[in-house]
């Protein structure tokens, strides 16, 4: 019986070796060939050109603030959720799912006209007599944005595994005479590690590889690396070092999504 | 207490607005009456030419029927999979949720870019296809981590009983274990065809020419100013999902009221 209920996982992994495996032996050929077919390592040593290397830098760096402040502004979410309102399921819906509904580019577009000279926000701040700014083409306008489409990732495993954790240890640790830091601290914090985890890689790799935020919300004039790997296969049409680039970064976000699971004991995926 | 639950109120609400802010002003600025960022009067001339514009229903159309066909093959393809692996111990198990992780570590830039070049070296042609290929594939990870938890929390013993009783594996599977994984699969569903619709980056790469889903397209409009009726689109889509939500919670609590009443 159970060797027929192996054999439905066959087609599942068919699927995944067809659609997962073999375009990254694709994206892995074509990295280490150039135009003429030929093998070479430019393609991977390219990440090291001060034009590459500045735009990844860029990108690592807007990304961990990415994820620092989703962290920051999640995990206080996620505690409150815990204690319980009333809605907290519906809540959850609310930030996660209904958004989504609005495509993420239009709502991305909207931070223009919100952010933007002339904008709201902008003739507001103007009307109380603070100065007239916008903060579009800058890094804290990418960082708005990334924060916005990535919250949820973040918000959601914290949510999940807050939901597991057993009010019985709480109160044991209460009775126990801990007061309310030492419960967080010792308590709340180590079991909700999974979600930290999972969290922290949900908003991680999307905001490392944007293109879309940086080119809505940097007036085109922030590269990120993101940009340089899309330009390379739209409009310069070098797919090889196309390729050579997202394999480099590819390698880059496993190694350190890898170091941080390491810390993750129970290995399980929480995020949903 | 009565403090920290007003600051929890007051937290909630300020991550409330943080969400909803460029929301609110995509629906005002959907009945603006010129394109452009200062309102200049109510109009609702963008929701007319947004019904008149072949183009946006096309790519709505699409949007929806890849969303549909994508979230139903990854949901049948996952759940499948789930009591396959489900049924798997040790490094086995393992190494088929490591490869479930992958495209979700492997961020969607790379994912989109490997399944383009695939399909070139394979001269798949561009179209509908490649885009509910890709979808589906990326959708799959979502309904297996949606349904696997809840198979895990299932009774083995009551399927076991099942067949003792003479029923046969499928019959056993069917009246036992899938009421169980309903809501696991209801949830991956929902989670997979939600994904599949607000993607861009994805199906930017697996598209071709031709063929536009509401991301692309404005994407494609992004350089030269997103037209309000994009905005009256998204407009009308929020409050549908956003009714349905409401008959989704609320309806069958009316409903028990209602019989209450009758009674």
């Amino acid at each position: 019986m159970s060797k027929t209920k192996r054999l439905l996982a066959g087609p599942y992994l068919l699927w995944m070796i067809a659609f997962i495996i073999i375009p990254l032996v694709m994206i892995a050929i074509y990295g280490f060939t150039d135009k003429t077919g030929a093998f070479t390592w430019e393609n991977v040593i390219a990440m090291v050109r001060p034009e590459h290397l500045k735009a990844l830098w860029l990108s690592l760096k807007l990304a961990f603030l990415c994820t620092l402040v989703c962290l920051l502004l999640a995990y206080p979410l996620a505690l409150i959720l815990k204690a319980g309102g009333v809605k907290k399921g519906s809540f959850v819906v609310m930030i996660f799912i209904l958004p989504m509904w609005m495509n993420f580019l239009l709502r991305t577009y909207a931070w223009l006209n919100l952010l933007d000279d002339g904008g709201i926000l902008c003739t507001l701040l103007e009307n109380l007599g603070i100065a007239r700014f916008s903060i579009v083409g800058t890094n804290t306008a990418i960082v708005l944005g990334m924060v916005y489409n990535f919250l949820p990732f973040m918000v959601l495993p914290l949510y999940n595994v807050m939901c597991k954790i057993d009010d019985n240890v709480i109160n044991a640790a209460k009775d126990l005479g801990a007061n309310g830091f030492q419960v967080f601290w010792r308590v709340i914090l180590p079991l909700s590690f999974p979600g930290i985890v999972s969290g922290i890689t949900m908003v991680f790799v999307p905001s490392m590889t944007t293109f879309v935020i940086s080119d809505l919300l940097g007036a085109r004039k922030i590269m990120l690396i993101g940009n340089i790997i899309e330009q390379e296969f739209s409009t310069a049409a070098n797919w090889n070092l196309g390729s050579g680039l997202s394999m480099v970064l590819m390698i880059f976000i496993l190694i350190s999504m890898a170091a941080l699971n390491h810390y993750d004991k129970t290995g399980e995926g929480t995020s949903f | 207490m009565k403090v920290k639950k007003f600051l929890s109120q007051i937290y909630m609400t300020l991550i409330f607005i943080f969400m909803y802010a460029p929301i609110v002003t995509l629906i005002v600025f959907s009945f603006n009456e010129n394109k452009g960022r200062r309102w200049s009067g109510f109009s609702l001339k963008w929701y007319q030419e947004m019904f008149e514009s072949e183009m946006i229903m096309s790519a709505l159309w699409n949007t929806i029927i890849i969303a549909f066909i994508s979230a139903t093959a990854a949901t049948l393809l996952g759940v499948i999979a789930c009591i396959g692996i489900n049924s798997l111990k040790g490094k086995a198990r393992n190494a088929y949720l490591a490869i479930n992780n992958i495209p979700m570590l492997n961020s969607e830039l790379v994912t989109g870019l490997a399944m383009m070049l695939l399909f070139i070296a394979f001269g798949i042609s561009f179209g509908y296809t490649t885009i509910i290929v890709a979808h589906t594939t990326f959708c799959i990870p979502y309904v297996v981590l949606s349904v696997l938890p809840k198979l895990r929390q299932t009774d083995q013993r009551v399927y076991e009983a099942a067949l003792d009783l003479g029923a046969k594996p499928i019959y056993a599977f069917f009246k036992v274990v899938l009421p169980d994984l309903l809501p696991g699969i209801v949830s991956g569903y929902l989670l997979a065809f939600t994904m599949s619709l607000d993607d861009f980056i994805i199906t930017h790469f697996t598209k071709g020419a031709g063929i536009n889903t509401l991301s692309t397209l404005i994407y494609s409009e992004v350089r030269k100013g997103i037209k309000p009726s994009m905005n009256a689109l998204s407009t009308i889509m929020f409050f549908s999902v956003l009714l349905l939500l409401g008959i989704g919670t609320y309806g069958p609590k009316w409903k028990a009221k209602l019989r209450k009443n009758e009674k």
